[in-house]
């Protein structure tokens, strides 16, 4: 009966895809506790200071050797922080707009974790595509979710009922619309290059033609500059720039309700990073390593490749938030609308005389 | 027996028309932007139609343009013009007899689409989901109509410039 149910293809489907889900979420979350450690780590490293190294369980420090080093490099302390954010209280103030001040965090981290489904973050496993859902239109689904990120955050400001958090919502708001339209037109040239939006295809033509960065330098670059705007991380992080705004949008929020928009945060940092890995920097492959893999071992592997160039990427979002002083708004805006904008459609007419001549 | 994908067409029919209904009747809330967040909930229905009509490139470009963009500007400028709750007025009954028009004359297309047409082609939309064949069709077939909505686009963008600027030198 059971054998039965599992041979029939949508059966098999729905249960590869629950697999898939929960392991991406697990994995996902595991990297949002981390990428959290290793802020603080490289903001110590930065600013020479040792950053977190007194955290751990008693147990743990009975182990010989090992228990030292991990407390020494803040393993636990993810453990620690999320505990805090639990336990702390969850105040509500009595001001609030109720309904948009519960719904706020959930619409934030929501699309962070949607954007998430349509990336090839292997080749295969056993038979398996490694991606939750290969589709056709891949990119401008990713464009579309992000997009709706920014709900959140409106809401959050609007909701909050104080001036603070709605400064912060309305100059996020603002700064997202801008910098996406930059975004949107700095990955067109790929797809001219490409001809097709399925991310899958996009990561086979880079596995036989070469990474699309060593192409298209110009629109990496502004993909970089605008994932940074969009995740609102310094040096554009005026949404929430806590000498003038306190705390942003998010002033008003304790308890898990602000540890939402803090994972919201990471997700979405972890997302454009792997965005990034996708399109620029060939997915999963190598460059003497492109075909996708027979057994169980290579496809582990490549999973560990893509897994390794987020890292690599993910660092690169740390260090520049410490390295970087914050932008006045109206240098943002500048950057955004007279800089990138004009520099983007420039980039895509270039592209597209190239592609034609050389076909 | 019905299908899945009849079950959730109506699925999202329903919910695209109650949001709908939600956003410009809400009983419960006069708030804009409660309004403007049921306009959401009803782009979002109504790309899920897309999908099930195969259009998936539709469907993304439905929620990347409307509910990303335009959506996101109108609560941008609601919140900036700070709009309080609207009181409740009285209908205007020049306005309702116009609705009233606008929707026969709506419902009158629709119906004379259903009862002309065969049912032949019906289940196979003739621009199935490739983008690439798609834009193909854009920029070959309907290239003229194509190239004067965006004319049209950049007339309401230049006079919205003009408009906004307090003083013309």
């Amino acid at each position: 009966m059971i054998e039965e149910l599992l041979s029939q293809p949508a059966v098999q489907f729905a249960v590869f895809s629950t697999v898939k889900i929960a392991v991406v979420f697990a994995v996902v979350m595991t990297f949002v506790a981390y990428a959290v450690l290793v802020e603080r780590k490289v903001s110590a490293f930065i600013q020479d200071r040792v950053g977190p190294n007194r955290t751990a369980p008693p147990l743990a420090l009975k182990v010989p050797v090992l228990g030292r080093l991990l407390q020494s490099w803040g393993m636990f302390q993810p453990m620690a922080d999320g505990l805090k954010f639990m336990l702390k209280e969850d105040f509500t103030p009595s001001y609030v707009r109720k309904v948009y001040f519960w719904l706020a965090p959930a619409i934030t981290v929501i699309p962070a974790f949607l954007t998430l489904c349509v990336i090839p973050f292997g080749s295969r496993l056993g038979g398996q595509k490694m991606v939750i859902a290969d589709l056709d239109v891949g990119i401008l689904y990713t464009f579309g979710i992000v997009s709706l990120g920014v709900y959140g955050i409106v809401l959050a400001g609007y909701a909050s009922n104080s001036k603070y958090p709605f400064l912060g919502g309305i100059r996020s708001s603002a700064q997202m619309i801008s910098y996406e339209i930059a975004m949107g037109m700095s990955v067109v040239t790929l797809f001219l290059i490409v001809g097709d939006l399925n991310l899958s295809r996009v990561i086979e033509w880079q596995a036989k033609n070469g990474w699309l960065v060593l192409y298209q330098p110009v629109s990496f670059v502004i993909f970089l500059v605008a994932a940074f705007a969009e995740t609102n991380r310094l040096p554009f992080d005026l949404p929430e720039s806590e000498t003038e705004l306190v705390g942003g949008y998010h002033t008003e929020y304790s308890s898990m309700k602000f540890a939402l928009f803090f994972l919201g945060e990471y997700a979405n940092m972890i997302a454009s990073a792997a965005m990034m890995v996708t399109l620029f920097f060939g997915g999963w492959t190598l460059p003497f390593l492109g075909t996708p893999a027979e057994g169980l071992l290579g496809g582990l592997f490549h999973i560990g490749v893509f897994i390794a160039k987020m890292v690599v990427l993910m660092v690169v979002f740390i260090w520049v938030r410490w390295m970087l002083p914050r932008f006045r708004y109206d240098q943002l805006m500048d950057l955004g609308w007279r800089r990138f904008i004009p520099l983007a459609l420039v980039n895509i007419v270039a592209t597209a005389l190239a592609v034609a001549a050389f076909n | 027996m019905p299908q899945p994908t009849d079950l959730l067409f109506y699925a999202f029919a329903g919910l695209t028309l109650m949001f709908g209904f939600l956003c410009v009747a809400n009983p419960l809330s006069r708030n804009p932007v409660t309004s403007a967040m049921f306009l959401v909930l009803t782009i979002v229905s109504m790309a899920g139609l897309f999908v099930l009509l195969n259009a998936f490139f539709l469907a993304a470009v439905q929620i990347l343009v409307y509910a990303g963009a335009v959506m996101v500007l109108f609560l941008f400028v609601i919140m900036l013009l700070d709009l309080q709750e609207e009181e409740r007025r009285r209908l205007n009954r020049v306005a309702l007899g116009l609705g009233g028009v606008a929707i026969l004359g709506l419902a009158g297309i629709l119906v004379r689409a259903m009862t002309s047409g065969t049912a032949e082609g019906v289940g196979t939309p003739a621009v199935e989901g490739s983008t690439a064949e798609l834009g193909r069709i854009l920029f070959r077939s309907y290239l003229l109509p194509f190239e004067i909505v965006s004319v049209l686009l950049l007339v309401a963008m230049v006079g919205v410039i003009l408009l906004s600027k307090k003083e013309l030198k």
